[in-house]
């Protein structure tokens, strides 16, 4: 008589029930539902997430603005800037989800939960693909309010709607990318609060060797080459346009001449570069 | 026919550490085994090997007649793991986690919230269901733990020391659900540093160190070699640690054990407590000033001094000795207690 195959009958043991893909989607939506119930849980994280970028505007239009000149305004005036600094604000706070991710992974990671979730029959990608869809809300919410900011200080898309929202869905599609860098810091780091200053050394460099606050004209060439291949700049310029911003003169490089078409293909070589990295760090992930 | 835990020639190394050392399982259906060693003996990257959550370098494991390296998903169909750190979301409550583990667990949304129902109140906590678990004590959360280990009540069970860290209270209410569940017919693969717990709920035991099954046995054949109750004195100045050895070899029925560092004389007993106040008053009259006394059950210090003939090592890691305690001494090679 088999011990094992009557322990296994004898007990309802649900098998896979569908199929490898729909599988993979409820389980990321319950784990995203999770990290959105925890967002209500802690509306500190959110708040901190809104007042960071709004700092950003107010410094940078008002302190910055009247000694930044953009190269091709006549007018050269502090209310050019303002135009010009929102966009590479807006990509900037986008891309600051990287540091949630990562600290909320790693906080998982930390507290055994993400090996509750490895011990589950549950689809391998769901924990981080759950957490990212999470983040992306509140990215969403975020620009929301940001885009709320900066068109009472004065900013306005001139080309229409449809363009204005085509920007923000590049936005939103590099934050998303971006969380999939966070995602595997956070499964790299022994701690959330690694994660977080992890998350951030390499950010700051990131942003301001960019087209992100300063037209890159009067950059030394090496960085100027930097910005102009920086996935970043992509997607600044590609909503400055797409807002009908001032663009600061951008130069011929590829990127800076196609620069939503960059924009997209970036944003798709990080998620896929990153979430395969992520994944495969996940399965064998060791706390 | 292997059991419904069955391990072999489980290898894994980290670095130059071999966390296990060709570790070998049989856990008949419906039973419980004992896991017990010091920390960094090798229980977690045990357990871990077979609740899929790490790949061994070499060797095979079978949980519930499934492969756990060719079919890691299906066993996951089949088990239930309650680690170490109470893995429950703080700030969910009690209720939302259990519907996300019953979920995870490919449930309906509508079965799991009614599991989550019952699993509250099986576990009392249906009071608590509602609120988010960072306002739960220690051993709320233990036992939601356990509530989202049983969501599917998986027929095999892995808990990885399920009472550390809890008052004993809660320990005593731990282990009534443990041995309610090996009633039910669950097979139950439990890590423990307490030699008083493994005697409690295990049917059989292994003692690991050094990733390896230094000895296995049921718990009383263990206790056999261990001897009952100690007596245990911390004097004040280190200088009378020789004095007091020799006061408590009057008293012993067994080798003293000395720790220099803890200024730790400990020597087994039989009398009790009426034994310990003659020991009290001896060293008294000797004058030998002791900072703490007392009468305890054995350790698994005890059962390492009594099978391997020194103390276990209580750091993680110990490189700066080579030999481990599985060396030559009262064990066989293939793990038998010596009779």
């Amino acid at each position: 008589m088999s011990t094992t195959s009557t322990s296994t009958a004898r007990r309802a043991v649900p098998p896979p029930a569908h199929g490898g893909l729909v599988q993979a989607a409820r389980d990321s939506l319950v784990i995203a539902k999770r990290n959105l119930i925890r967002m209500t849980r802690i509306p500190e994280i959110v708040l901190f997430g809104l007042i960071q970028p709004i700092m950003f505007v107010v410094l940078f239009a008002y302190v910055f603005g009247g000694a930044i000149p953009v190269p091709g305004e006549p007018g050269n005036d502090a209310a050019d800037y303002r135009e010009y600094l929102m966009a590479g604000i807006f990509a900037q706070t986008v891309t600051f989800a990287t540091a949630g991710a990562g600290a909320g992974i790693a906080e998982d990671m930390h507290k055994g939960l993400v090996d509750r979730f490895r011990s589950l029959p549950m689809s391998r990608g769901a924990v981080l693909t759950g957490r990212t869809l999470a983040d992306l809300v509140q990215t969403t919410l975020t620009v929301v309010v940001l885009v709320i900011v900066a068109l009472i200080i004065g900013w306005r898309a001139h080309e229409g709607i449809p363009k204005a929202v085509g920007a923000i869905a590049l936005l939103l599609l590099l934050g998303y990318a971006f969380s999939w860098i966070g995602a595997l810091i956070g499964l790299s780091v022994r701690t959330p609060e690694a994660a977080t200053s992890g998350g951030l050394i390499w950010f700051f460099p990131l942003t301001f060797i960019s087209n992100a606050f300063v037209p890159t004209g009067n950059m030394p060439t090496f960085l100027q080459h930097v910005a102009d291949w920086n996935p970043f700049s992509a997607t600044v310029l590609a909503c400055r346009q797409l807002f009908g911003n001032p663009d600061g003169l951008p130069s011929d490089a590829w990127p800076m001449e196609h620069p939503v078409l960059a924009s997209v293909l970036w944003s798709v070589v990080i998620i896929a570069l990153f979430r395969t990295l992520a994944v495969r760090k996940y399965r064998s992930a060791a706390t | 026919m292997p059991g419904a835990i069955y391990a072999e020639g489980l290898v894994k190394t980290f670095g130059k550490v071999r966390a296990l050392d060709g570790v070998d399982l049989d856990v008949p259906e419906g039973t419980v085994l004992g896991l017990l060693g010091p920390n960094g003996a090798g229980k977690t990257t045990a357990v871990r090997v077979l609740t899929t959550l790490l790949r061994p370098d070499s060797g095979r494991a079978v949980v519930a007649g499934i492969d756990v390296l060719k079919h890691p998903n299906d066993v996951r169909h089949v088990i239930g793991l309650s680690g170490q750190f109470a893995a429950v979301d703080e700030y969910l409550t009690g209720r939302e986690n259990l519907q996300m583990v019953g979920q995870l667990y490919q449930l309906s949304s509508r079965d799991a919230k009614a599991r989550a129902a019952e699993l509250l109140e099986r576990f009392n906590l249906t009071e608590a269901g509602d609120r988010t678990a960072k306002t739960y004590s220690g051993g709320m959360r233990r036992r939601l733990d356990l509530a989202a280990a049983l969501v599917v009540s998986p027929p095999v069970m892995f808990m990885d020391e399920p009472t550390t860290g809890l008052d004993p209270r809660n320990r005593q209410a731990l282990w009534g659900i443990m041995q309610e569940l090996v009633a039910g017919g669950t097979t139950l693969l439990l890590t423990t540093q307490y030699l008083e717990e493994a005697d409690q709920l295990a049917h059989d035991i292994c003692v690991v160190d050094h990733g390896r099954v230094i000895a296995r046995g049921t718990s009383d054949q263990l206790k056999a070699q261990t001897g009952g109750e100690r007596v245990e004195v911390v004097v004040h100045d280190r200088d009378h640690l020789g004095t007091a050895t020799e006061v408590l070899r009057g008293f012993g029925k067994g080798g003293t054990s000395v720790e220099s560092h803890t200024r730790k004389v400990t020597v087994p007993v039989t009398g009790g407590a009426k034994l310990l106040a003659e020991v009290i008053r001896e060293l008294d009259a000797r004058g030998i000033e002791i900072d703490d006394i007392g009468l305890r059950r054995p350790t698994l210090d005890d059962v390492f001094i009594s099978l391997t003939g020194h103390a276990a090592e209580r750091e993680a890691e110990s490189d700066g000795d080579p030999e481990p305690a599985g060396g030559p001494g009262t064990t066989t090679s293939d793990g038998e207690v010596a009779k």
